[in-house]
């Protein structure tokens, strides 16, 4: 009996190792087609699998030397009495010294991909806040300048607004203005490896690019009520011409009262728009 | 069983009280509202073992709706949910997960560590008569009904809280903005003020009994894992619990007096009027982590003390670096206060402090990946007993490497941003708090239920139980981590209606059939609990050959524990010494002249 528990513990840990080395045959790993699609979405992975490389190698060996030591213990003669011994100074330096060496690179490794993500450019002055994302229960609802001009932090008579449909340019680094209506939400699109809260009172700038155009689903990750699970939305990435294309579109769309077929005002902004776009 | 001493005629010497007179209070002082240590204790494992069971059956509803979404749930769901024809509303969702974790974390693993095992162990354990302040030890387990009043209450009252365990403002402050934010929060709030009040009594307690209790010869360096788990614990609770009390006053005064701590001005809820003030929501966060995080750590700290001390004995070996285990110890203790921050990366928290959390918490890896090797080494040559209880503490061990481990990816900020309030962090918890604390309650209800009840709990059943729950519990959260990498977030009660996670549900279905079996496999260890109290095989002081204090009492300990005063002459670890002559043990009470490993010098 004692071998077959040996055995028992040393068998969980072999099938969590082939359910992880069969896990993204099988679909059951990153969204989609298992990459990011921003660049840094890219980063994140490759430090994720570094940890998890990392990682792997001591699950594997500590579970190895866990299952050794029962095994030993189960095929240990009757008469033979346990190793007297109160630990062992070397090993515990040994093993204090080289988990504490692996810990410090896992560290010092990761802050370039974090100050690249979130502290150089957390007030991305360089970087053009292309819309404004408001979170409510439950719903997102964004507002992006009209063509050729800056977002304002009020709402402008000429802004446009959509729901639940967040479009970008593909190609470049863009930036919204996060913030939330009634409670805490997140905004989080799987795809693009980008989170942020958005808290109430406090209006946050979140960039992220997208490398290829699509569609990919933007999601709320922080519970916000019953209607959590329901913040479906997509973020819809296209190229330069059409997105500003779009959003002429939308400013028309939005200004037209069916009496006339186009105002003055907008067919300059709409000028604007065109002579603006490179 | 000479249960008393007889009282000296004459006035008791100072220095003596130990000898002092016990009367035997009546059946209500002693069973009831009884201020014995033991008895306190068992009946803070009595109540912690009938939550278990309430938060389980949460935890099942839980699993119901992630595997068959709107449909009607046998049992429980005619139960609980009648009037919606036994289907789970979204409201009910949000209940069920936000109520089973403040049932698991606040009446089941905190009280059943420290309340029930903390109590019954550490006066036997360090040679006292009782506690320091026997009365208070009383009050701290009385103080558990009306926390359970309050959060059973709350069901009644709009379905009941529903705005998690952690309650994030604005969500929980404001009624309009969800329907279990009204009456049901504030009995929420008061419950877990009492749940505050009766911790703290506990913490009191056990601080001063283990600082000023201690039988002669019983230093600290003597003392065992579980009194050292206990005494970090207790100084843990003592310093961050003020914190929560403080903040949860806060958020009552928020939603009863008009405050507005965590109300920013401006916010429209369910289109009630606009909200006016100035707080801020992310402090909530930072005083709710602050407790919280190092709460973690009350969760898990003493079951690595009873771990500790249950596999040396079952190892038949001395303790691997007992020093180390207790440095570390401390150390997991100390950094506990200054990791807060890593629940808070994508909080909108300045992210320049998002790196010094990101140091601390690697740091904190450290200790831990310390003691797991203590633990190997201590199994490392020993002559493993292969029972339940040993099983037990190797599931500890090898839970506590994948959780662990798990950690790391949530340490590293960047992949956090990713993985955090996804599944992955559901698994990580999981696997510490029920993988390694649950697992470690395992072993230690059957490694002390002896003391207890003065029988043996059936090993045969026991491991009958391990083998069942060890099976269903990897197969319940292993695969979470591969929902998280998958992106489902947490706390969805219909992840499918986005197509990206739509693939995921036959692997959520096989999920639930594992955390059925489950639940049904603790009705197992309950039968052989229940039976062992009457019908278990009785067993004399110290059935598993132990060193510690507490098999020098005798089977169950009457009032006042020892018949003879205990004195203690080394640590509790001797086990297999070359001086101990045919026995494989040598109590702490036996005397020892040096050990036998160390050299004149020491």
């Amino acid at each position: 009996m004692a071998r077959f528990w040996s055995i028992y513990f040393m068998s969980w840990a072999a099938l969590a190792v082939a359910l992880c080395l069969a896990a993204p045959s099988l679909g059951w790993w990153f969204p989609d087609t298992g990459e990011a699609m921003s660049s840094i979405g890219r980063r994140i992975d490759g430090l994720f699998y570094i940890i998890l490389w990392i990682t792997s190698i001591v699950f594997v060996g500590t579970q190895i030397a866990l299952g050794y030591v029962l095994w030993k213990g189960a095929v240990k003669p009757a008469h033979e009495k346990a190793t007297y011994s109160h630990g062992n100074h070397t090993l515990e330096v040994i093993w204090t010294v080289i988990p504490g060496i692996v810990l410090l690179f896992i560290a010092i490794y990761q802050m370039d991909v974090w100050a690249a993500f979130r502290m150089r450019n957390y007030a991305p002055g360089e970087i053009e806040a292309i819309a404004e994302v408001t979170a409510r229960q439950f719903e997102w609802r964004i507002r992006y300048p009209a063509p050729g001009k800056p977002l304002m932090p009020m709402p402008q008579p000429d802004d446009v607004y959509t729901v639940n449909d967040l479009r970008i340019p593909v190609g470049r680094p863009v930036s919204i203005s996060l913030r939330s209506g009634d409670v805490q939400h997140s905004f989080f699109v799987p795809v693009l490896r980008i989170k942020q809260d958005a808290l109430p009172g406090t209006v946050i700038p979140v960039w992220f690019d997208a490398l290829q155009p699509g569609s990919y689903d933007l999601v709320c990750a922080e519970l916000c009520g019953w209607g959590h699970y329901k913040m479906k939305a997509r973020v819809l990435a296209t190229s330069e011409e059409l997105f500003q294309k779009w959003k002429q579109e939308a400013v028309l769309l939005q200004a037209d009262d069916g009496l006339q077929s186009a105002s003055p005002a907008e067919s300059t902004a709409a000028d604007q728009a065109q002579t603006s776009t490179p | 069983m000479s249960a008393t001493i007889t009282p000296p005629a004459v006035s008791i010497p100072p220095g003596d009280e130990m000898h002092a007179v016990h009367h035997q209070p009546g059946w209500i002082r002693r069973y009831i509202f009884s201020t014995d240590h033991k008895v306190i204790g068992i009946q803070f494992l009595f109540t912690t073992l009938l939550m278990l069971m309430v938060g389980g059956a949460l935890a099942l509803g839980v699993r119901w709706q992630l595997a068959w979404p709107w449909e009607r749930m046998p049992i429980l769901g005619d139960m609980l949910f009648r009037t919606d024809g036994g289907q789970i509303t979204p409201e009910a969702y949000t209940m069920l997960f936000t109520m089973h974790a403040t049932v698991m974390i606040f009446l089941v693993v905190i009280p059943i560590l420290a309340g029930a095992f903390g109590n019954f162990l550490i006066p036997l354990q360090i040679g006292a008569e009782d506690m320091a302040f026997p009365t208070l030890n009383m009050l701290s387990y009385w103080f558990m009904w009306p926390a359970i009043g309050c959060f059973m209450l709350s069901f009644a009252y709009d379905g009941g809280p529903a705005a998690g365990w952690t309650i994030y403002p604005v969500l929980a402050v404001l009624p309009q903005a969800a329907p279990g934010s009204g009456f049901a929060q504030t009995l929420w709030l008061f419950g877990l003020t009492f749940v505050g009040f009766s911790s703290m009594f506990g913490s009191i307690n056990y601080m001063t009994t283990i600082i000023n209790m201690r039988a002669p010869g019983m230093t600290l360096f003597r003392m065992p894992m579980t009194i050292w788990g206990m005494f970090i614990t207790a100084i843990l609770q003592a310093f961050a619990l003020p914190v929560l009390t403080a903040a949860g006053f806060m958020m009552l005064a928020d939603r009863m007096l008009g405050t507005t701590f965590f109300i920013p001005g401006g916010l429209v809820v369910n289109n009630a009027p606009a909200t006016v003030g100035g707080g801020q929501p992310l402090m909530w966060q930072h005083l709710f982590w602050f407790y919280s995080h190092p709460a973690v750590y009350i969760m898990l700290l003493p079951a690595m003390g009873m771990v500790s001390d249950m596999l040396a004995c079952m190892s038949r070996k001395p303790l691997f670096g007992y020093k180390p285990m207790i440095f570390s110890m401390a150390t997991i203790a100390g950094l506990g206060f200054i990791v807060w921050g890593h629940h808070m990366f994508t909080s909108g928290m300045n992210p320049i402090v998002g790196m010094t959390f990101m140091v601390s918490t690697i740091l904190i890896a450290l200790p831990s990946a310390i003691k797991t090797f203590n633990w190997i080494g201590t199994m490392w040559g020993g002559k493993l007993q292969f029972n339940t209880v040993l099983l037990n503490c190797a599931a500890f061990v090898s839970m506590f490497i994948t959780g662990g481990l798990s950690g790391i990816f949530m340490a590293a900020v960047p992949v956090d941003v990713y993985i955090h309030d996804t599944y992955f962090i559901v698994a990580h918890f999981h696997y510490i708090l029920f993988g390694s604390t649950l697992f470690g309650i395992f072993a230690a209800i059957h490694f002390w239920f002896p003391k207890m009840f003065g029988r043996m709990m059936s090993d045969r059943v026991g491991q009958i139980h391990f083998f069942i729950t060890f099976a269903a519990f990897n197969c319940t959260f292993f695969p979470m981590h591969l929902l998280g990498i998958g992106g489902m977030p947490r706390r969805y009660a219909d992840p499918y209606h986005f197509p990206y996670l739509e693939h995921l549900l036959p692997l959520n279905q096989f999920m639930t059939y594992a955390a059925i079996v489950m639940g049904f496999a603790q009705f197992i260890l309950l039968f052989n609990f229940g039976w062992s109290i009457f019908f278990g095989k009785k067993c004399g002081r110290n059935p598993w050959n132990s060193n510690g204090l507490e098999w020098q009492a005798p089977s169950p300990p009457p009032h006042g524990n020892f018949d003879v005063q205990p004195v203690v002459y080394h640590g509790p670890y001797e086990y297999s010494s070359p001086v101990s002559g045919e026995n494989d043990y040598l109590p702490q009470t036996e005397y020892m002249p040096r050990r036998p490993d160390q050299s004149q010098g020491h």
